[in-house]
Order: C-alpha cells, then sequence, then structure tokens
C-alpha cells in the first residue's frame, strides 16, 4: 500500500505540475497585450511600457511561470486587471454560489439515481428496467441549458414560483437564495443523474454475478437479501467513483448553467474574464477547478485501492 | 469446377448466411433498429438541405415574424421571419459535421497511440498514460470554451476542442482493448512469424478492437452534437448567418415568454440527434459482443 501510495502521489504531483505548465502556456499564447486592452488604443508607448513592468509582463518566460506557481502555492492568486480586486477575494465571492450550487445538485442527482438503479437491477428485464433505463437514455440526451430554459418557461414565466435568474444574495435569506438556485441545481442534475442511474444499475448486476453471491443465496439467503447486504456495498465503489468525478465537472458544468441563470458564479466568472481577456482570473480559476479535479481523483484511486487491495498492483 | 471453386463458392455461402444471421439479429434489437431509424432521418435531413430546403433560411421576412406553428411553416418561424423547420434541416449539418470531424480527430490520433502504447509498454505506454491523466484533469466544457474563446469562436475551434478530448477516450480505450489481444495465440504465432509489431498491429490488433472502437465512436459522435450545441449556445461554436441548433437555442431564450415555439424544436433536434446515436452504439455493442450482453 505504501509503494503504491508513493507512485500514485509523484504521478498526482506531476500531473499538476504538467497542467500548470499547460494552462500558463495556453495564455501566453492568447494573442492581444493584456496592457493594451486595459488601457485603450488610445495609449502611449510609455504608458504601456510602464503597465507592462508594473504588471511583470516585462519579466522572462521561465521567471513568470515560477512566481505565478508560488503564488498560487501561498494563495495568492494575483490581482484581477478588470475587477482591481485579488482574485482568491473574486474566487471566494463566486464559490458561495457555485459551491452549494453543484452540492445541491449532486445531492439532487444522488436521490434520483441510486433509487432508481437498485430498482432497475432489481427489476432487471421487466417493465420498470425497460422504463427507468429509457427514462436515462432521455436524460443524457437532454442539453442541460434546454432543460433549463424549458423549466424557466413553466415555472418562473408562466407560474411565477421562482425567479427567472439572478441571485439575490445570501444575505437576502436563505429561503430566497435556494429559490433560485433550485432550477440550475435541476438542470444541472438531471444528465448526472441519468449517467449515475445506469452505473448503479450496471455495477449491481455486476456484482450479483460474483461468486460471493452465489455462495451467498447457496447459503440460503433470498435474492433481496443477497441484493441489500452484500451487492449493493460492493456496487457502491464504482458509484462513488463517479460521483467523485461528477462533483468536479459540476464544477466545470456551472459555465453554461450560470450563464442561462445570470447566476454570479465560478462559471461565469471565467466566462466573463475571458471574453474580457482578464487572463490572470482566468489563469488562476482554471488552475483552481483542473487540481481539483485531480485532487479528487487522486483520493478516488487511494480510497478504491485500500477499499479493494487488488487494485494495487493493477492501477498506476 | 475446381476443388478451389467448390472451397471458394462455400465460403461464399457460409460469409452470406452469416451477414443473414446478422442482419436477421439487428433488425430484431430494438435499440439498433430505431437508433439507426432516427439516425438515417437525420442523415436524409441534412443531405436534402443542401438542395432544398422548404423555405430559404438566408431570406429574411420581418412581417412573418414570430409564426407560431401552423400547416406553412410547421415549426413556426423566429424573430427575423425566418422558417424554423428549414433551419433545422440546414443546422442539422453543421452539428454533424463538427461532431463527424471531432470524430475523426479522436480515432486518427487516439487509435495509433493507444495501439503503440499496447505495443511498446514502458517508456511510451507511461508517456501517454500521462498524456491521458493530464487531458481528463481539464473538464471538457471549462477547456472547449477556454480554447474557443482564446483563439476565437467559431465551427473550426469548436472541432478542435471538442475533438482533443476524444484523443485521450480513443487511446486509452484501444490500449486496454489491444492489450487484450496481444496475449492471445495467433499473435504469438505472428511474432515468431518474425512479423514486426506494426504489422501484427494493422493485420491482428485493429481487425480486432474495430467493434469496440465503432461503438465508442458512435457515443462520441452523439456527445459531440451535445458539446457543439452547448458551445454555439453560448456564442462561441457555429457564427451566424449559418443555422445552428445551439445558437437558435440562444436566441430563443429572451423569447421564450412569447416564442416558446422557438425553443420547443431545436431543443428535441438536440435530442434525438443525441439519443439516436446513443440507440444505434448501444445496439451495436449488443449486436457485436455478445458477451457484453449477457454481463449487462
Amino acid at each position: 500500500m505504501l509503494y503504491y501510495l508513493i507512485r500514485r502521489s509523484v504521478s498526482l504531483l506531476l500531473t499538476l505540475a504538467l497542467s500548470t505548465i499547460v494552462i500558463f502556456m495556453v495564455m501566453e499564447i492568447v494573442p492581444g497585450d493584456p496592457a493594451l486592452i486595459i488601457l485603450g488604443i488610445g495609449a502611449t508607448d510609455e504608458t504601456i511600457a510602464a503597465l507592462r513592468q508594473q504588471m511583470g509582463l516585462d519579466l522572462p518566460l521561465l521567471t513568470r511561470y515560477f512566481q505565478w506557481v508560488s503564488g498560487v502555492l501561498v494563495g495568492d492568486l494575483g490581482t484581477s486587471y478588470t475587477y482591481s480586486v485579488p482574485v482568491s477575494e473574486l474566487i471566494a465571492e463566486r464559490s458561495i454560489v457555485s459551491l452549494p450550487l453543484a452540492i445541491i445538485a449532486l445531492t439532487l442527482s444522488t436521490l434520483i439515481a441510486i433509487p432508481t438503479g437498485i430498482l432497475a437491477a432489481s427489476k432487471r428485464g421487466q417493465v420498470t428496467d425497460t422504463g427507468i433505463m429509457g427514462l436515462t437514455q432521455l436524460g443524457i440526451a437532454i442539453p442541460n441549458f434546454w432543460f433549463a430554459m424549458l423549466m424557466v418557461y413553466i415555472f418562473a414565466v408562466i407560474l411565477q414560483w421562482v425567479p427567472a435568474g439572478g441571485f439575490p444574495g445570501w444575505d437576502q435569506g436563505i429561503l430566497a437564495a435556494l429559490k433560485s438556485l433550485i432550477l440550475p441545481a435541476i438542470a444541472l442534475a438531471l444528465p448526472q443523474a441519468a449517467i449515475l442511474s445506469r452505473v448503479t444499475r450496471s455495477a449491481l448486476l455486476e456484482a450479483l454475478g460474483e461468486d460471493y453471491i452465489r455462495t451467498a443465496r447457496a447459503k440460503g439467503l433470498t435474492r433481496s437479501m443477497v441484493l441489500w447486504r452484500h451487492a449493493l456495498r460492493n456496487a457502491m465503489i464504482p458509484v462513488l467513483t463517479i460521483m467523485g468525478l461528477q462533483f468536479a465537472f459540476l464544477l466545470a458544468g456551472t459555465i453554461i448553467i450560470e450563464n442561462v441563470f445570470y447566476l454570479p458564479g465560478l462559471g461565469r466568472l471565467i466566462f466573463q474574464a475571458i471574453t474580457q481577456r482578464d487572463l490572470i482570473v482566468v489563469e488562476s480559476t482554471v488552475v483552481l477547478l483542473v487540481a481539483s479535479v485531480i485532487l479528487i481523483n487522486f483520493l478516488v484511486d487511494i480510497t478504491y485501492a485500500w477499499v479493494d487491495p487488488r487494485l494495487q498492483s493493477e492501477r498506476g | 469446377m475446381s476443388d478451389q471453386s467448390v472451397e471458394n463458392s462455400k465460403l461464399v455461402h457460409i460469409e452470406r448466411e452469416t451477414w443473414r444471421n446478422f442482419a436477421r439479429k439487428a433488425m430484431r434489437n430494438r435499440s439498433f433498429t430505431i437508433g439507426a431509424a432516427i439516425t438515417l432521418i437525420i442523415l436524409a435531413m441534412a443531405l436534402i438541405s443542401f438542395f432544398w430546403t422548404p423555405f430559404d433560411v438566408t431570406k429574411l421576412e420581418i412581417i412573418k415574424r414570430l409564426k407560431k406553428p401552423d400547416a406553412t411553416y410547421i415549426f413556426g418561424t423566429d424573430h427575423f421571419g425566418r422558417d424554423m423547420f428549414s433551419m433545422i434541416m440546414v443546422g442539422s449539418r453543421n452539428s454533424i459535421a463538427v461532431a463527424f470531424v471531432a470524430v475523426a480527430i479522436g480515432l486518427v490520433i487516439g487509435v495509433p497511440l493507444g495501439t503503440l502504447a499496447a505495443a511498446r509498454k514502458g517508456f511510451v505506454e507511461e508517456v501517454l498514460m500521462r498524456f491521458n491523466d493530464l487531458v481528463f484533469a481539464f473538464p471538457a466544457l471549462l477547456s472547449a470554451v477556454m480554447i474557443t474563446a482564446i483563439f476565437g469562436p467559431g465551427a473550426i475551434n469548436a472541432i478542435i476542442a471538442i475533438g482533443i478530448f476524444n484523443i485521450p477516450v480513443f487511446a486509452r480505450l484501444s490500449r486496454s482493448a489491444a492489450m487484450t489481444i496481444w496475449p492471445r495465440e495467433y499473435v504469438m504465432a505472428a511474432r515468431v512469424a518474425g512479423k514486426s509489431s506494426a504489422r501484427i498491429t494493422i493485420e491482428h490488433i485493429l481487425p480486432n478492437i474495430a467493434n469496440l472502437l465503432i461503438v465508442q465512436a458512435t457515443i462520441q459522435f452523439s456527445l459531440g452534437i451535445l458539446a457543439e450545441a452547448g458551445l454555439s449556445y453560448v456564442g462561441l461554436g457555429t457564427q451566424p448567418p449559418m443555422p445552428s441548433w445551439g445558437r437558435m437555442l440562444f436566441e430563443a431564450q429572451t423569447m421564450i415568454g412569447f416564442a416558446p415555439h422557438m425553443a420547443l424544436f431545436p431543443g428535441i433536434a438536440i435530442i434525438l440527434a443525441v439519443l439516436g446515436l446513443n440507440l444505434l452504439g448501444d445496439g451495436m455493442r449488443d449486436l457485436l459482443d455478445p458477451k457484453l450482453r449477457r454481463e449487462r
């Protein structure tokens, strides 16, 4: 286990380092000089040069890369060009919208997916199973932003139960804030729930085909007792893996959904920062998101190996 | 008739029989038939749109704008008076083209990388796996938004953005599939006979993993259509005046209160295309790999 942990940690650090290089290089080749964009086309060469110097843009590439990475490591993410506030402050401010949104979406998707997946597996081949699997096919095929628009039309325009967009802020009361997060959360949860339900079903069916299930059945347990006591526990491993991955992807998935609902979250921050060429914001937000994906993957992998030691030799 | 030609005609007969058998099984597989039917309809719609659409999608007739669906305009008209059905027909070209090229990028780059890793192992494999980890660490949508925003919006950049994410998918799949073929006896025999790894890969490995690749290609195709719609929706994919399903939804959004039909039909088109391809992929998996079917 120790050897596996060391090997996995080395590859974690390597992937993290590579991803920072990739993000940094992508930002480097972006057309457009940030100093010029801030000052506008009327600026003189001297003022541009002065600003470039102030922003550290005149330093060599490698120096800037290490400055940026060491900054990120100690929590100094730089200062936004357009908002003139520290990026860490911006991210913190936006996270209180995106994080709850992702958590609600993941909770919803789990609450829908696991019971339906178990139900489908236990009624394998019957109408219930076919029906649930048909619905999940539909759930995967529906673009979540389209589903979001339809919900806005029904629940905001016609029924007027919830606002069509925007976010009042948590200081306006939890209920008001939750009201503006519920539709986006459902929209985000829909495809995730469909995928998770399919994973639950197939993991459960796979577990039910194992030898120990046959032993348990031979011991005299009924089919449903075996399902709940033995198969489900083993099937949860792949289900948890997918959930871990989904949480990271939900954070990124907010880019489009936050645009539909005009929510001031992380996704919209990245989107706006890209269009305004506020590169330091893009760089730092993306690196945080990517690092969280890598870390979650890492945690899932080592939990996996810890639960099932057979995997330690197989996975690299 | 010589013995050889008798043998040959027997072989042809057997081949025809297995083909007929396969066709019969395919017709009985519900996922496959429904998926294939939907996919064919959408492909046909795209092809027909090249030389015929009910109305001209480039002609703006403000007087006919925002018409509800009726006998003339079966899906209604948009805020410029353009026929929605014609726009959906033309838009299908775009979705298909973007997703198709993105899948091709994944196949052309990913499969050689994956099979190479399986054949060579060691350092090559290690590098490839780290590259895979790296690409998977970037949520696809996030990077697609970054790429298109940085290099400018448009169909080509959307294709590249989506295509990059298909590379590790196919590399990973072809590596793991190829690894199960390498230890087989006929591959051993080919090695003993002195064939090079490249030749073994082309003659023995690829034909054996082709089924898996075709199924995965169908699934990536459907994901590509969804991704293109998403990018066009946020304004980073296909640019106007070329109609695209995602863009139509973006335009519909501000008018949803009084013209919901503008949002309804492009959405249904996307769902059908994705659903059709997914069902087709599922059906093909069942047909091409009966073992998987039992396990699922």
